[in-house]
């Protein structure tokens, strides 16, 4: 076992893991925070996307003893809470119906704020490219699109 | 699936890291961004003893000038590979490259000198790096050495380095001012290139460097095409007898995405638009 200690949404956690165990599977199973989910096992489809220190990674695709001493953002710490109010992303994403199943929402949403903190103003080509390591099976991409161009027009107003 | 059991040790510098290799020999893997190894291991088509990991040491983070070369750090991720201004001045090739590596996620956590060490023939450094004349900076328990790039990729996720040796750094020889680019071709978005060419150019055209992946075991140089370039005109009549020696020398693989013949084909076709892109073409 080693023991680690990191910040998640906002909060210090210190825990012992075993080397292999997974930072999705820490975060779901240690941790509780079941809105981060697994969805290829294969480090394809971005449906577990968290941010590590700020920017995206597949946390499948992550130990957690890598993420010792560092900061992770989830869907459940995306949004001030204390206010009751989505995130500005996930109220667009609410707005255009981003979404049909909604399984692969939060790793949309996390690659979605990760892509608009480095390109505030993407044109529709930057978002698809910018969103290609994110698979859904239901929408045909159309309204995920229109959800981060429409977030990103709510950023300029 | 999660991996088999493993120790994690993770040192804070390079001679720990070697040392810690030397004591555990070929029951340890090395880890730098782990976006291939998590994969290999998740699958279990590997099960290393030790996990090495080598995100715990600073020093082989960054990217410096230093004189006729610039310097990059192995554990540079490729997102900061891509975004550099060094590495926009004097070897634009590999940031086109670096924004094709997989996705943005990936690109995130992925190393240059990981992605290198493991020398997936369709990884999208390797041409880019042969092409442009890297040459490998190898840590042992001896000191260090450095091997040319022509000697660096050895055979299918075979190089140069040592089993009781760590990749630090990677020196580019400066092309500043050479127009680039990395053309790839793929089926599906974030995925492995089936065929990709990686060419250079200096004027348009005095001087070419092309770099071919996922060709043969191992990256390749185009080295007729790059001779039939120099004073070639960048226009499609202009490089297209020398595109068209592009696959000279290569034995690509056949498996679902494409035959040999296909590949070569695609080499060819490829090669000719990657010229006249990076010539501004």
């Amino acid at each position: 076992m080693t023991k680690i200690e990191l910040t998640v949404d906002g909060s210090a956690v210190s825990d012992e893991v075993e080397p292999r165990m997974l930072l999705v599977q820490y975060l779901r199973e240690k941790l509780g925070k079941t809105g981060t989910v697994i969805g290829c096992d294969t480090s394809n489809c971005g449906a577990c996307t968290v941010h590590l220190d700020g920017t995206s990674v597949k946390s499948c695709n992550v130990l957690a003893v890598q993420a010792n001493g560092r900061t992770v953002t989830t869907i459940e710490g995306l949004a001030d809470t204390a206010d009751g109010e989505l995130h500005p992303v996930q109220e667009a994403f609410r707005e255009c119906h981003g979404l049909q199943c909604g399984f692969c929402t939060p790793g949309m949403i996390m690659q979605a704020v990760d892509l608009l903190g480095e390109n505030p103003d993407p044109t529709e080509e930057e978002v698809r490219l910018g969103m290609e390591g994110n698979l859904c099976r239901c929408t045909g991409y159309h309204n995920i699109v229109k959800s981060v161009l429409h977030a990103a027009e709510g950023a300029k107003a | 699936m999660i991996p088999v059991k493993f120790d994690y040790l993770a040192p804070t510098s390079v001679e720990e890291a070697v040392s810690a290799l030397g004591e555990h020999g070929d029951e340890a893997k090395i880890m730098a961004g782990g976006q291939s190894l998590l994969p290999v291991l998740r699958m279990r088509l590997n099960a290393p003893e030790v996990v090495i990991d080598l995100g715990g040491i600073s020093s082989l983070r960054g990217i410096r000038d230093d004189g006729d070369a610039i310097v990059i750090g192995a554990m540079t991720t490729h997102h900061d590979v891509r975004d550099h201004e060094l590495v926009h001045q004097h070897a634009l090739l590999l940031s086109k490259a670096a924004a094709e590596v997989a996705d943005a996620q990936i690109r995130h956590r992925g190393t240059f000198g990981g992605a290198l060490a493991h020398a997936d023939p369709a990884g999208d450094l390797g041409a880019p790096a042969l092409a442009l004349g890297a040459q490998f900076v190898i840590a042992g328990a001896a000191g260090t050495r450095t091997v040319e790039a022509a000697d660096f990729f050895v055979d299918l996720f075979e190089t140069a380095i040592g089993e009781d040796e760590i990749l630090t750094e990677v020196r580019v020889p400066k092309h500043t001012g050479w127009g680039a680019h990395y053309e790839k071709f793929v089926r599906v978005a974030h995925q492995w290139p089936i065929v990709a060419v990686a060419a250079t150019v200096r004027g348009s055209i005095d001087e070419a460097r092309v770099g071919l992946t996922n060709m043969g075991s191992t990256p390749l140089r185009a080295s007729a095409t790059e001779e039939a370039l120099a004073g070639a005109s960048a226009t499609e009549d202009g490089v297209r007898a020398a595109a068209e020696l592009a696959a000279e020398g290569t034995s690509p693989p056949s498996d679902l995405n494409g035959a040999a013949d296909y590949r070569q084909h695609l080499a060819r076709v490829l090669t000719g638009r990657a010229v006249l892109k990076a010539a501004g073409a």
